[in-house]
């Protein structure tokens, strides 16, 4: 995919106090985060970040958080996931409740971020609980660490019936098949699929998110969301986190008022709208077979699923790190549905005699 | 470890020549200390073994630290790589199923369990704790439940997973002795308690013949309806 430069963002990034990195550094120790971390369990190759100007010097929290400045336009993020359960158990909770907390709670309860109590709302910015060390962090550790290959295949294309979904189920740490079953179809809500491709752990982690996210919305606007506004959300998301080293190449997929959706959101912060995609390592063997039965999956669902699975089949076939077994999942008016689930084995006995 | 580059004068005006390239030694927040985790699901137990080596580069500091620590009367951890991060990491998991006993009044499920230390290991995506986990345990119908996870927190149920120092030896025998892959013609039957003890001893001494990290003794915790039993197996101790 042709990587496309993002334009400024709509939204304004919430402003943090910028320390000048040049005095930061100079009165700091030279330490150095020089020790690749651990390998992580990964699903897909995607390009390297290009390093990022280094984030401002953060402090690290563990735990509950002391209560910060509200700045407008904060954003939904992992801090709530945590603060909120931890919240009762801060040494300031009793006093920060806010005094006038409406009484009959879902009635009153106004519907903009300003309104949220204090200890429910985030602070701005990416939260502090993901910090860096203290004396900073790269986005690309030196040494062997992350610069190896990781290996998958997911496809999705759009018919007139609706999405189908097709991926393997290999991941692996560096050249360790950590595991031959790993499910990277999430699924969003009854409506939407994310697929995985990338660190598993931050596809896995993000899209929960979202799906909470979109959770919320439902529940607030009555109305399910939309593919696009799942998307967005979730480009936002991760935008934030741009250059800091994660890992994610995902395709949202699913039937909302307009027809069929299908957006492709990766962390570099790209999020387009298509017809067809192919994402991972196995991504170009899998366009070969993809691109020349489109035409001809647009009759029915079973020539759209069986066209999903040969594509995945050939990358398994072609490329190291796909591989397993092939899952195919369709997204319809009524919801998604898994349609079939072969072993990679069995099937190349039958489409390579 | 301090650099001993440029030993005698070696100021770079002196002009002598003698000026050694400039060592720059960084501080590593992490080290590996070894270790061999193993769980295997039964129809109504689950086995959590370990390793009691704590080993770091050639030396070995303990031959009596077990990676399995109990969590509650149905799930056991096995945490291997880097020991300091383990202690944290178990202490963070202590506390917070206190605090989920007190909030809910009720103990917390393996299941959910598994669930809350993917969100404690992804809350330190950028800095991550340098821990190899696994959870062992029954789920809420009785049935044994595996989770495996990696180092930031993506996390699988499993029948069966070996994690540490000697995973890479010890996944393929078991894929092929309790998975039955890789095998044609062969009847699957469900493994029974005693070989699965079985198994896991032979499978121990096999990673710690070829594995410089695994060995001392053997710890297994055995985790059934009726509570965790534990038994330890010595090794080789080269």
């Amino acid at each position: 995919m042709p990587s496309t430069k993002m334009a400024p963002a709509p939204f304004s990034l919430p402003a943090s106090p910028l320390i000048n990195m040049a005095t930061a550094t100079s009165g700091t120790t030279s330490v150095r985060f020089a020790h690749a971390p651990p390998p992580f369990r990964a699903v897909c190759a995607l390009p390297l970040t290009k390093m990022a100007p280094r984030p401002p010097h953060r402090r690290h929290f563990v735990g509950a958080e002391f209560p910060s400045p509200q700045l407008p336009g904060s954003k939904m993020a992992l801090a709530s996931v945590l603060r909120a359960e931890l919240a009762e158990f801060s040494p300031n909770f009793p006093k920060n409740f806010p005094k006038n907390f409406p009484k009959n709670f879902p009635e009153d309860f106004p519907d903009d971020s300003e309104g949220i109590p204090e200890i429910l709302r985030d602070p701005p910015g990416p939260p502090r609980v993901l910090a860096a060390p203290p004396w900073g962090f790269e986005a690309e550790p030196e040494g062997p660490g992350l610069q190896i290959l990781h290996g998958t295949t997911t496809l999705a294309f759009k018919t007139p019936h609706g999405v189908t979904v097709a991926v393997d189920s290999r991941a692996t740490a560096g050249s360790y098949i950590a595991s031959q079953s790993v499910r990277k179809v999430l699924p969003i809500g009854g409506r939407m699929l994310g697929t995985m491709a990338g660190g598993a752990a931050d596809c896995a982690f993000w899209q929960r998110l979202v799906a909470r996210q979109c959770r919320v919305q439902e529940l607030r606007n009555k109305e399910p969301v939309s593919v696009a506004a799942a998307s967005k959300l979730l480009a936002n998301l991760v935008y934030q986190y741009k250059g800091l080293g994660l890992s994610l190449g995902t395709m949202l997929c699913g039937w909302d008022k307009r027809g069929p959706g299908l957006y492709y959101v990766d962390s570099e912060g790209q999020r387009v709208a298509g017809a067809a995609f192919a994402v991972g390592s196995g991504s170009s063997y899998a366009y070969g077979v993809l691109d020349r039965g489109l035409a001809a999956a647009a009759r029915s669902e079973e020539a759209a699923c069986e066209l999903a699975r040969r594509a995945i089949a050939q990358a398994a076939h072609r490329d190291a790190y796909s591989g397993g077994c092939v899952r195919v999942m369709h997204v319809g008016p009524e919801g998604w549905r898994e349609v079939s689930h072969h072993d990679i084995a069995e099937l190349q006995e039958k489409y390579l005699e | 470890m301090l650099s001993t580059a440029g030993c005698g004068l070696s100021l770079p005006e002196a002009g002598y020549g003698l000026e050694a390239p400039v060592q720059h030694h960084r501080f590593s927040p992490y080290t590996f200390n070894g270790g061999t985790v193993l769980a295997i699901a039964g129809e109504d137990f689950c086995i959590v073994a370990s390793d009691t080596r704590l080993s770091e580069g050639y030396s070995i500091h303990s031959r009596d630290s077990p990676k399995c620590y109990k969590l509650t009367e149905r799930t056991v951890i096995g945490c291997t790589g880097f020991h300091g991060d383990c202690l944290t990491l178990t202490k963070i998991i202590e506390a917070r199923l206190k605090m989920y006993k007190h909030s809910n009044n009720k103990t917390m499920t393996t299941g959910a369990i598994a669930a809350m230390l993917s969100t404690i290991l992804y809350s330190r995506r950028f800095f991550p704790y340098y821990v190899y986990n696994i959870i062992g345990g029954l789920d809420e119908e009785g049935k044994g439940a595996v989770y495996s996870f990696d180092p930031v927190g993506s996390y699988e149920r499993d029948n069966f997973k070996a994690g540490g120092s000697a995973s890479a030896m010890l996944q393929p025998l078991l894929d092929n002795q309790i998975g039955f892959k890789n095998m044609q013609n062969v009847e699957h039957v469900p493994l029974t308690l005693e070989k699965a003890l079985q198994l896991v001893k032979d499978v121990f001494i096999s990673a710690a013949e070829r594995d410089v990290y695994t060995g001392d003794a053997l710890k297994i915790c055995i985790v059934t309806k009726d509570g965790i039993k534990e038994q330890t197996i010595q090794l080789r101790k080269d």
